[in-house]
């Protein structure tokens, strides 16, 4: 396998060539113990080789701003990541009426409170759009062709795990708002024939909206399927990075003006 | 002792240029610990994953346990008008776990269905049968009418338009002699000729194909 050079360090990281007459200065800098401590870990891990792997790759010519909405939908699920988290620090998935009460605190008297579940909640929308636009670049761009038709097959499972979340976290507020979408949401399953009745009773515990309704939608939206995504995320970038970029349908290959000219005399020989 | 091994070639393992195999062995041991080792790896999987999975489908197969809720005496109910009465569907989790039964006498001008123990009161659950919506009664038109998508009932719960798929559900009622009360028990679904079904959830038709697409569930029984 051919080594990919390393980038060059930049300028504030080089090591200053010592000076005559400079014996007495600090044994080792600030930089050079930072460059130590890389080295450190690099050594036992080879991580630096996949991070060039991942970050210095080639990409065709003729990219351009549409080909950032991946990377945008990627930011949009780390925000609903972290925002997830700290307002699991809060939340109460209590159906008696803890769960209201304690989205009611975030809201109105936990300090940012309010920003970070209004981040939470506008994020999922954003995140929606943008992964739908991700999707019409892909689609429009014919970078679904081979060989990266697994690449859009684990989008559209990822596409739909982030509508499963949209729908169990639509009822954590546990507001009518939410009830009744999500008892509308839980009966649209059920009208799948044959398995509809028994999807109904799995996803409510039950064959009445439940005590352990919310709890289960609560797991299945914090634990289940963020887990489930995350693992996605890591094999839809690595066959991004191992297949590399496709590039816009606009932009053709360079063909020597020689080989075109030969080309046509031997098909017009034949 | 490299000669003795080539020695005790066996002829089922010569093939596969194996060495250490003896005579009349049909499975190596390399080849037995392979299955071993991963046959071993799936018990110890399966031993977490199954009870895990059976925890959480479990909820299919549990079933609900029935009561009857005294609702109030006979006089409340009258053969033209319906009463509201409140109704816990599930215990313990407050305002969330109850619901609505419009309830009458039953009138046999209009209710043809055969009369039994169970309904000389009517009592309809007052979720739609289009999603699950809360349908409300008016009285000048004598109609249930549902505020999510526009589904319409008449006086018998019958689908007069819109979206439903079949009848409003009904609970089944009795006369407690005993008390003097009027008592609800369990839901019930009827198709449109209101035959009684077990319960089944909004949105499944109960008319012809319908009943063996939506079968009854573990969860739920008729009476």
């Amino acid at each position: 396998m051919p080594k990919v050079p390393a980038p060059p360090l930049p300028k504030a990281l080089k090591p200053a060539p010592r000076r005559p007459g400079d014996e007495d200065g600090p044994a080792i800098t600030p930089a050079e113990a930072g460059i130590t401590v890389v080295d450190w870990i690099d050594e036992r891990t080879s991580l630096s080789g996949g991070l060039r792997w991942l970050l210095y790759r080639k990409v065709p010519r003729g990219i351009n701003w549409f080909y950032t909405l991946g990377s945008a939908t990627l930011f949009a699920f780390l925000s609903q990541a972290v925002t997830g988290v700290f307002l699991a620090m809060y939340y109460r998935p209590d159906p008696t009426g803890g769960a209201y009460e304690s989205i009611r605190y975030i809201t109105d008297d936990a300090f940012l409170g309010q920003f970070v579940r209004g981040m939470h909640k506008w994020g999922a929308s954003v995140m929606i759009i943008l992964i739908f636009l991700h999707m019409g670049r892909v689609f429009f761009f014919g970078a679904y062709k081979y060989p990266r038709e697994l690449t859009w097959v684990i989008g559209v499972t990822l596409l739909i795990l982030t509508l499963v979340m949209g729908f169990t976290g639509y009822l954590l507020p546990f507001d009518q708002r939410s009830y009744w979408a999500t008892i509308v949401g839980v009966n649209i399953n059920g009208t799948g024939p044959f398995i509809g009745p028994y999807l109904s009773d799995f996803l409510r515990a039950g064959p009445e909206f439940g005590a352990n309704t919310l709890s289960r939608f609560y797991a299945i939206h914090m634990l289940l399927v963020p887990a489930a995504i995350i693992a996605l995320i890591g094999a839809h970038l690595y066959l991004v990075t191992k297949l590399g970029i496709s590039a816009p349908p606009w932009i053709h290959p360079e063909v020597e003006p020689d080989s075109v000219a030969e080309y046509e005399l031997e098909r017009t020989e034949v | 002792m490299p000669d003795r091994r080539k020695l005790f070639r066996s002829k089922y393992t010569l093939d596969r240029n194996m060495p250490g195999a003896f005579e009349g062995e049909t499975v190596t041991r390399r080849r037995f610990m392979d299955v071993s080792a991963n046959a071993a790896g799936a018990i110890a999987a399966a031993a977490f994953t199954l009870p895990a999975l059976g925890f959480a489908i479990g909820p299919i197969f549990s079933r609900l346990p029935w009561s009857w809720q005294a609702v109030g005496p006979a006089s409340d109910f009258t053969e033209l008008v319906y009463v509201v009465k409140v109704v816990t569907i599930v215990e313990g989790i407050g305002e969330a776990g109850k619901s609505i039964a419009y309830m009458r006498k039953r009138n046999p001008a209009i209710d043809t269905e055969p009369a039994d123990q169970y309904n000389e009161f009517v009592a309809l659950s007052s979720r739609c049968m289009h999603l699950g919506c809360p349908v409300r009664y008016v009285q000048a038109a004598q109609r249930f009418i549902c505020p999510c998508h526009g589904g319409v009932y008449d006086f018998r719960g019958q689908v007069a338009g819109g979206p439903p798929v079949r009848p409003l559900d009904r609970f089944y009622t009795r006369l407690n002699e005993a008390t003097g009360l009027v008592e609800v028990g369990p839901r019930y679904s009827v198709n449109t000729q209101l035959r009684r079904f077990s319960p089944r959830d909004p949105g499944e038709p109960l008319d012809g194909i319908g009943q063996y697409l939506y079968p009854a569930r573990f969860s739920t029984a008729k009476l």
